[in-house]
């Protein structure tokens, strides 16, 4: 199957006081019809830049020195969206992608019910008479198990953080996009929310089968959603395959050192580790491997240049010249039944 | 220094200052009226002209600088310590220390501090720059408590003093060196903000001859430039026009000085 | 057993707001024993860090008592209530706004040893700095001193409020989700200190959290409270709660937990 989204040495700079610097350096990926993609590291790997990179939302300090996101559109046409003009982006968001931020708690406008921010961005793309878009909107909150009664004329801050979220995920659907890019959906909910939340994406994505890329900081969150996952670090992706290559079989020291940094509920006291040191200024970045100083496994060829992908599994790829063995960790998954 | 303009104000402040300080040592402190040269146009002799006196208006600049720059400074310092100290001290405490400190700025504000300036001017003879100090700073620190309170009172929430005070490192502590430090570049701008109204209002008193021309300094030559008539003869020009922009420029300096101080005093915008 | 270190005694804290009271914190009974290790679990809004910051003294309960080696905190003066101020330290959530952001490290550290006279004399207050940044893995430790909290990172910012918060030699520390604006790597590494002084140090931890896996690592070894809606639904040792768990929330907080473990997410059944 050809990919919906195929992006291509993707770079992203932004410019400082203290000079340009590259915040993504070279990112490649395809995302599949119905496919969702998981995007996963910690702060400063450029995750978030990448997320917005792909709708061109960055903000006016970030330019786009490389690359390409090349988009096929429902007509089977493929454009690079980083070329598109400002009507076609325009036309392009909301109904072909659409982007749920980070924080979206705040992304609503406090002064307006909900029903009418639903009907204002409906409006924006397409001529619907107003039954029709009333009919829109309180299908697509039955979708994210709200109460259309109870939503649509609320004000945002009469709704809890989960609603306030689950009424994002259900605007960003409004116009039936064919991606959907998330950026943190879960972070700063309580637990049971976030569960709401992964349950009702993973249902979404079974009636709806739009493709999804979502940014994040925790791991176990990709387990629950992704079907691929790629692992980033200093504005590239260093790891890259199927959501079962990489909590089964993680190849790059530094995805093995998520794994391991992440304390898991089911079974008894647990070792854990921590990654010493911290990332990488972007600023200074060393030469060769940008993880080498915390790496247990570095070697003298790591320090000469800077490892490309290269394929340790059958759609698994990672940038390292030195991977871990692929039977090194133990299989966590039998002691869930425990829980 | 980054900002430009910052350094270029305090350069041409500390230029004035030191002008004002040094300059009086070089010059006749006393000018002997000299009928014949009245109002007489800039020469060599004279570089910015005669007053009506016949006196020379360059040396009186020189030695008329220091009076209004001593008690703007002074009138700003008294201003922004009560405003700093019961300011903060109101904030912090809360209660009726609070309320009290409140009530008696929102007195002194409504006090019409003209009329009061005329009042005590009929009653006193006020010649000492220390009392026209103590009086300008009265009347501006009810504004800069104000903001101080306001500011203290949202630092006091910050974790890092509640920190402190668990530490329980006193109050005195957490006052003067937890959270004014990090008001620093907003006390400084007050204190310049206030020392520019204080020379104002000191300039305005010379000017309406609310308090006694006892010396050639600024304002006292704003005044007799007025009621003597200056304004209306182009020879006697600069006897208006050098008071006027000495003034103006000082308090250019000032502001334009304030650039700087969050550079040099906001340990973040240092680079390490 | 020992005697605990502090006991809340059906403590209650009441909002009154907008819409009513609120009760923050219901009834809540908690005993924290020396050397050892009590987490508070619980969603935002469930009461968990009011009650802490009941047990830390920030917060006055409404009803209830909290008690000190014995002795209602509120009713502690002089010697005794320094005492329990050096006995029972805090550490906030936000490592960004915890440290005071005009002073460096070395200024953070020696005002309470200054203060409270741990140490004398220049030489011994910078000893004593470094090795408190030794323990709590910040080395070398004299790159450590001069800096300003803008050129750490989070992790190094909370590392620096936990040997601040060691500098009175403190017997309980109250961890306010000290970790979760950290990066996951940086967590455990900052657990992993916590930790050690609690071995080594026989120091105790109330570690309040949401997350049930994290409270399950810290506190295998002790017990663990479960709040929910200002009430504790359930308590006791670590492993019985996690494993075992009675209350049918702990028993939905602990479904709800997304597990690093593609197979065992997807096998398993809708909850509630």
């Amino acid at each position: 199957m050809e990919p919906i989204l195929s992006v291509r040495d993707l770079a992203v700079e932004y410019r400082t006081a203290a000079g340009p610097v590259r915040a993504v350096r070279g990112v490649s990926f395809d995302v599949h019809p119905g496919e969702s993609l998981a995007l996963i590291g910690e702060s400063g790997c450029g995750k978030t830049t990448l997320g917005l990179a792909l709708l061109r939302l960055l903000p006016a300090l970030a330019t786009i020195p490389s690359g390409e996101v090349l988009y096929r559109r429902r007509d089977g046409r493929v454009v690079d969206l980083l070329k598109l003009g400002r009507e076609e982006l325009r036309r392009f968001r909301w109904s072909d992608a659409a982007m749920v931020f980070q924080g979206s708690m705040n992304s609503l406008n406090p002064l307006l019910p909900v029903r009418d921010q639903m009907r204002d961005t409906v409006l924006a793309h397409r001529r619907m008479p107003a039954g029709d878009v009333r009919h829109l909107a309180e299908d697509v909150l039955r979708k994210v198990r709200l109460d259309p009664a109870r939503v649509l004329p609320a004000y945002p801050h009469e709704l809890s953080g989960g609603m306030k979220q689950r009424v994002l995920i259900a605007m960003s659907l409004l116009l039936d996009p064919q991606v959907l890019v998330l950026d943190e959906p879960t972070t700063a909910l309580d637990i049971l929310t976030q569960r709401a939340i992964v349950d009702v994406l993973r249902e979404l994505r079974e009636r709806l089968g739009f493709a999804m890329i979502f940014v994040s900081h925790d791991l176990p969150l990709a387990a629950e959603l992704a079907d691929r996952v790629a692992t980033m670090y200093a504005g590239r992706i260093i790891e890259l395959g199927g959501v079962r290559d990489i909590f089964y079989r993680p190849r790059h020291p530094y995805t093995v050192g998520l794994l391991d940094a992440v304390p898991p509920i089911a079974g008894d006291l647990p070792v854990l580790v921590s990654i010493p040191g911290g990332p990488p200024s972007l600023l200074n970045l060393p030469a060769g491997c940008p993880f080498r100083s915390r790496c247990g496994h570095a070697q003298d060829d790591c320090a000469a240049a800077e490892p490309g992908l290269q394929r340790v599994g059958v759609v698994h790829t990672a940038a390292c010249y030195h991977t871990v063995p692929a039977d090194r960790r133990a299989i966590r998954g039998e002691d869930v039944t425990s829980a | 220094m980054r900002s430009k303009a910052g350094f270029a104000g305090f350069l041409v402040f500390a230029a004035l200052v030191l002008l004002a300080v040094v300059g009086p040592l070089f010059t006749p402190s006393h000018l002997p009226t000299d009928l014949n040269a009245v109002y007489l146009p800039p020469s060599g002799s004279h570089l910015l002209g005669t007053d009506s006196e016949g006196r020379d208006i360059a040396v009186q600049m020189i030695n008329g600088g220091r009076p209004v720059i001593l008690v703007g400074v002074l009138a700003g310092a008294i201003s922004t310590l009560i405003a700093i100290v019961f300011g903060s001290l109101g904030a912090y405490l809360g209660g009726w220390v609070d309320s009290a400190i409140v009530s008696a700025t929102d007195i002194v504000l409504t006090v019409p501090q003209i009329v009061l300036l005329a009042v005590l001017a009929s009653l006193y003879t006020l010649d000492n720059p220390w009392v026209l100090a103590v009086i300008l700073g009265a009347f501006a620190w009810p504004y800069l408590l104000r903001s101080v309170r306001a500011q203290v009172l949202s630092l006091k929430e910050r974790e890092y003093v509640e920190a402190a005070r668990l530490l329980d490192l006193g109050t005195p502590h957490v006052l003067f060196r937890e959270i004014l430090p990090n008001m620093a570049t907003f006390i400084m701008m007050n204190f310049v903000v206030t020392m520019t109204n204080a020379i104002y209002a000191l300039v305005g008193l010379y000017f309406l001859g609310l308090a006694p021309i006892v010396d050639d300094n600024w304002g006292a030559m704003l005044n007799k430039a007025w009621t003597r008539g200056a304004v209306f003869y182009s020879d006697s020009l600069f006897y208006v026009l050098a008071p006027v922009l000495a003034i103006s420029v000082l308090q250019l300096s000032l502001v334009t000085m304030t650039r700087s101080f969050e550079e040099i005093l906001n340990p973040r915008l240092r680079q390490s | 057993m020992p005697d605990p270190l502090i006991v809340l005694d059906r403590v209650s804290h009441v909002f009154a707001g907008r819409a009513g009271h609120t009760r923050a914190v219901d009834e809540v009974s908690l005993e924290l024993e020396p050397g050892k290790v009590l987490c508070l679990v619980g969603e935002s809004g469930s009461g968990k860090t009011t009650t802490a910051r009941i047990a830390a003294g920030l917060t006055r309960p409404t009803a209830g008592t909290v008690r000190f080696q014995g002795t209602d905190i509120h009713r502690l003066t002089g010697d005794a209530a320094t005492g329990f101020r050096r006995a029972v330290q805090y550490i906030h959530q936000d490592p960004y706004a915890s440290l005071n952001p005009v002073r460096d490290v070395f200024g953070t550290l020696a005002a309470p040893l200054r203060r409270h006279r741990v140490v004398r004399g220049r030489e011994q207050v910078r000893r004593r700095a470094l090795d408190l940044l030794t323990e709590v893995d910040l080395t070398p430790p004299e790159n450590f001193l001069g800096k300003y909290p803008h050129q750490l990172s989070g992790g190094q910012r909370q590392r620096v409020a936990v040997a601040r918060a060691l500098t009175l030699g403190p017997r309980l520390i109250i961890a306010d989700e000290a970790t979760s604006m950290l990066d996951v790597s940086i967590r455990i590494s900052l657990l992993n200190v916590l930790r050690r002084l609690r071995d080594d140090l026989g120091v105790a931890f109330l570690f309040i959290t949401h997350d049930l896996a994290l409270a399950k690592y810290f506190g295998w070894h002790g017990a663990t409270a479960v709040m929910h809606e200002g009430r504790v639904v359930e308590s006791g040792p670590t492993p019985r709660v996690i494993n075992e768990p009675t209350h049918e929330y702990t028993r939905a907080l602990l479904a709800a937990i997304p597990l690093a473990d593609p197979d065992g997410a997807r096998s398993r059944v809708a909850p509630l």
